[in-house]
């Protein structure tokens, strides 16, 4: 046998393992992180047909960047223990004993908390910032949003921006432009390059408007004007869908929504207003959320005093031709 | 107990077990039954009743659709429609009514001209829920942007069916339509009006339960 041999069948120093497990695990995650960031990046949900749902996609983008070194580690170490400290199925079971008593070590725990609270409090400072920088996000607000565009106010007759009323209900959602007379519609539509104000309630339980490709989210609560702001850039069609359970047709509570040009949204809001005239006077007056009455319509709990009898609207004519 | 014995008691009992898991799996493929709607020529037709109340089965108190097959009254909400046809609505509404939550579906929606016939007079777009019938019930598949409100008997009415099938002879209203279907699929319908009384919202019992105030158009080719 010669010298060399003997050298090679020598078993490893616990820092050798680690030197090995090291090198692999930089070079998978070097790897793992360029294709994560690179190539799978860009196609990442939500995608790109709104200003939020870019900032959501860079976001998704960071965070599968970042969690790539943490999941190649664990696999790798769980790889090498397997291959390396594995009992052979010929070692004798009497010679099968249990493995060195665990001990603390002060320098690497203190690196790991030191490392893990890092991480967390730069993502936490990293998503409030794009929070703040791109008003909320896309996401639900709540009826006094903090970060808000120029032109938002909470008057919708009042404020700059297109205000979209989104109205959920067991199991459809319905739309209403009070900025073009208050008509309802079933079919949302909204202008690209233009930000919008969505004004998103419920009729009666929790749904959760989700307009997917825009990277728009927000619950829809009952009594509640849940605002969320969005700028679409892409015209085209909008998946929407109601994200929180909400009973038997929950998975059925899905519409198809437009992006449209600036020029041709004021064509059909104009014809839209036209179309849906006769109806308006049914309607309650636009409010920010719409309370039930006890015998089943909806009225607007800004009024003073509140009514006792039939919402506001015509007793008659009975019908319209 | 023998061993055998005990074996042979342990498989009864798992094979009785299994019987009822399959046979409750079938009863439920097939519940409620699906009915097909008559070929009238190149179209179809289907006549419907919305009661109160059903008046028997597990849930006799709950509002319902009923479906007339060849002149029997069959309780389900499963009507298979031939694709790409023209299909004739006739629903006989016998339920008092009350307001809509949102009076958007007021209006008729995708029917063939945007229209009903209420009673055999003349089609109408719009039926007004703030009056004293209100909407007993509506006939709404969202997904094909169908919505067909469907006025309540008059409050005061004395002549009210209480447990179905109601014949003609009670008081109710007769409301048309026809709608062209789309491609073969399986779309979902419901009522909008928030008729399961006692239930929180209005939305539940009858409106939570399929057979009853919610179904399937299953559309074939």
């Amino acid at each position: 046998m010669t010298a060399a041999s003997t050298a090679s069948a020598a078993p490893r120093t616990d820092r050798q393992h680690m030197m090995r497990i090291a090198v692999i695990w930089v070079v998978l995650s070097v790897i793992g992180m360029v294709l994560v960031y690179f190539v799978w990046g860009p196609h990442m949900p939500p995608g790109k047909d709104s200003d939020q749902a870019r900032v959501q996609q860079d976001g998704n983008r960071l965070l599968g960047t970042i969690a790539v070194p943490v999941f190649v580690f664990v696999w790798v170490y769980l790889g090498y223990v397997l291959t390396n400290w594995r009992v052979k199925s010929s070692t004798p079971v009497d010679e099968v004993g249990d493995g060195p008593p665990l001990k603390g070590h002060a320098g690497f725990q203190a690196i790991w908390l030191g490392v893990t609270t890092a991480t967390v409090l730069a993502l936490f400072v990293f998503g409030t910032v794009d929070l703040a920088h791109n008003d909320g996000a896309g996401t639900g607000s709540g009826p006094s949003p903090i970060w808000t565009p120029t032109g938002y106010d909470a008057n919708a007759a009042q404020s700059k921006l297109l205000v979209v009323q989104v109205i959920g209900q067991q199991w459809r959602w319905t739309f209403r432009y009070p900025q073009y007379g208050g008509f309802e519609s079933d079919v949302m539509v909204v202008p690209a390059g233009q930000e919008v104000q969505y004004s998103v309630t419920s009729l009666d339980v929790i749904h959760s408007f989700w307009a997917v490709n825009l990277g728009i989210k927000a619950d829809a609560n009952p009594g509640v004007n849940n605002v969320a702001f969005g700028t679409a850039d892409k015209i085209g069609s909008v998946n929407i869908r109601c994200d929180e359970l909400c009973g038997l047709y929950h998975g059925s509570m899905t519409t198809t929504g437009k992006v449209v040009s600036p020029a041709d949204f004021k064509t059909w809001a104009t014809k839209a207003s036209s179309t849906y005239q006769q109806l308006i006077p049914f309607l309650p007056p636009y409010a920010d959320i719409y309370l039930p009455q006890s015998d089943g319509g909806y009225y607007d709990p800004g009024q003073d005093p509140l009514p006792s009898g039939p919402p506001p609207g015509p007793a008659s004519p009975s019908v319209i031709p | 107990m023998s061993r055998p014995m005990r074996a042979t008691a342990v498989g009864v009992v798992f094979a009785v077990f299994v019987a009822g898991v399959v046979m409750l799996f079938l009863y439920f493929l097939h519940y409620p039954p699906t009915v097909a709607a008559a070929a009238t020529g190149a179209d179809e037709e289907i006549h419907l009743q919305a009661v109160p109340a059903l008046g028997y089965g597990p849930h006799p108190t709950y509002v319902s659709y009923l479906a007339d097959i060849n002149g029997k009254w069959v309780h389900t909400t499963m009507f298979k429609l031939k694709a790409n046809t023209l299909v004739h609505f006739t629903i006989d509404q016998y339920d008092t009514g009350s307001l809509l939550r949102n009076s958007f579906m007021d209006q008729v929606e995708g029917t063939v001209d945007g229209t009903e016939v209420l009673n055999g007079g003349a089609p109408v777009r719009i039926i007004n829920d703030n009056t004293d019938n209100g909407i007993g019930h509506t006939f709404a598949v969202p997904s094909l942007g169908i919505s067909v409100p469907m006025p309540g008997i008059a409050s005061a009415a004395t002549n009210v069916c209480s447990i179905a099938p109601c014949d003609s002879s009670f008081d109710h209203n007769t409301i048309t339509f026809t709608i062209k279907t789309p491609a073969a699929g399986l779309y979902p319908w419901q009522c909008f009006v928030p008729c399961g009384l006692g239930w929180p919202t209005g939305n539940g019992g009858g409106m939570s339960t399929l057979g009853y105030m919610n179904g399937f158009l299953k559309v074939v080719a």
